[in-house]
């Protein structure tokens, strides 16, 4: 699977005269995984939106594979790049080997194709093959969100985007769901961007953690340099997270 | 009765089919108009107020009005069906315009956002997401609209359009229940098959969610 490079070089966007995201600048190497915290409106989903121009900056660039984003044919960059969300966005008129063959549908690939690579990703994401007949609204959450983790790779994307994948589920899935997507990003090697709340799941998922607040990278850092990183913003998070409740 | 069938039964299968005809036509035609444009209405949303607005002002007009005002009309004035088709579809517009709109409207943000995601066209998503997560709204819309139509149909009679009406207004005018009764059971009955046909139908396509 040939994986690209994200760059967002002094990425600005406003909305009605609000800032969303000021002057952002991050690379994000091809075939790592990169967790963007920080807290809600911070502007960690609008960036993500942007690789795959569901936003357009007000100002600066966003190069996917070393080419700019806005320059780029959108439907065929689309193609390109997975993208998983809380709600799963599940086509509920569909199976789920139409919704997880949807890529391959509009790429015009085989019926005998699809329904092929539509076990094989299943198979990848802990399903069996009986669901494949079954509608989004015979599956439970956690099974939903493994058929959208399975969508997003059928077009062996060379970025796979995911804002907050696992926020609405119950921990024990959510450990689950974390454990299937360590194992799946390690293998494929595709470059990932995550947008989470959760530090523990950046640092398990990402390679690296780059904190926002009111728009700003106020910290980029290695998963394994959080911890007892001297940043002082990323030392408030970290804080926040392990709070003890005092009896 | 069965006097009763043996005179008027041929004139009532004509009027009925003439009823069908005309209301078959302008749905026809209303849903060639209200189906694009509630589309289209969808994609320029500073449009869908007064688009809307405008069908809803025709829906007001008292339909003896309408058939009147249609009449100095030319080409539409010339023959009596074709200018109730054309009244009958105004009729329909509203119905299917609105659940249109309101049908790909209310489909969930996300599913939109997963569609353009995936790199669908705006075509694409037409027909592979919005349309069929909207039909039976939309078809609900169908619904109100054709029950409407086979109603304002039988009004249609007092231009000479044919139809059911033409049994109600002769039997108004000559004071005859059993003429008013042989336009409007068959009437009713149309609305309640339709009714009951379409509501079949918009069953079918309810997506569960």
């Amino acid at each position: 699977m040939a994986t690209h490079g994200v760059e967002f070089a002094d990425v600005s966007f406003t909305v009605s005269g609000r800032p969303v995201l000021r002057g952002v600048s991050l690379r994000v190497e091809a075939g790592t995984t990169t967790a963007l915290l920080g807290r809600s409106g911070s502007g960690k989903t609008t960036l993500l939106r942007m690789v795959n121009a569901l936003e357009k900056p007000t100002s600066g660039h966003v190069l996917v594979g070393g080419r700019d984003v806005a320059a780029e044919d959108v439907i065929a960059l689309r193609r390109g790049i997975g993208y998983v969300i809380q709600e799963t966005g599940l086509f509920p008129h569909m199976t789920v080997e139409r919704n997880v063959g949807m890529a391959l549908e509009l790429a015009g690939r085989s019926r005998e194709e699809i329904q092929s690579r539509a076990k094989e990703l299943l198979q990848m994401v802990g399903l069996s093959e009986d669901a494949l007949k079954r509608y989004p609204w015979q599956l439970s959450g956690g099974q939903r969100q493994r058929v959208g983790v399975a969508r997003a790779l059928a077009n062996e994307p060379k970025v796979l985007l995911m804002d907050e994948p696992f926020g609405a589920l119950d921990p024990l899935t959510r450990a689950e769901m974390q454990t299937m997507l360590r194992d799946l990003l390690r293998r494929a090697r595709v470059t990932t961007l995550i947008v989470t709340h959760d530090l523990e799941e950046a640092l398990y998922l990402a390679d690296r953690v780059v904190l926002l607040e009111n728009g700003v990278v106020v910290a980029d850092l290695a998963s394994g340099e959080v911890r007892d990183s001297a940043n002082e913003a990323m030392r408030t998070y970290v804080a926040a997270t392990h709070r003890e409740v005092s009896a | 009765m069965n006097v009763f069938l043996q005179r008027y039964g041929a004139q009532i299968a004509r009027l009925t089919f003439e009823h069908i005809w005309l209301t078959a036509s302008a749905m026809l035609f209303a849903c060639a108009i209200a189906l694009p444009l509630g589309v289209l209405l969808t994609r320029r949303q500073t449009l869908a107020k007064p688009v809307i607005g405008v069908a809803n002002v025709l829906q007001t007009i008292p339909s003896l009005a309408m058939f009147g005002l249609l009449l100095p009309v030319p080409f539409l004035g010339e023959r009596a069906a074709r200018l109730a088709i054309v009244a009958l579809t105004a009729y329909a517009l509203l119905p299917i315009l609105r659940n249109t709109y309101a049908g790909i409207n209310s489909i969930d943000p996300a599913v939109i956002d997963v569609a353009n995601a995936l790199g669908m066209t705006g075509w694409q998503r037409l027909r592979k997401v919005e349309l069929p997560m909207a039909a039976s709204v939309i078809l609900a819309g169908l619904r109100t609209a054709t029950v409407t139509c086979v109603g304002v149909a039988t009004i249609a009679a007092a231009i000479g359009a044919g139809g059911l009406g033409e049994l109600i207004f002769r039997g108004v005018a000559s004071v005859d229940n059993g003429l008013v009764l042989a336009g409007a059971v068959p009437a009713a009955l149309l609305a309640l098959i339709a009714d009951g046909l379409l509501g079949i139908a918009e069953k079918r396509l309810v997506v569960r969610r």
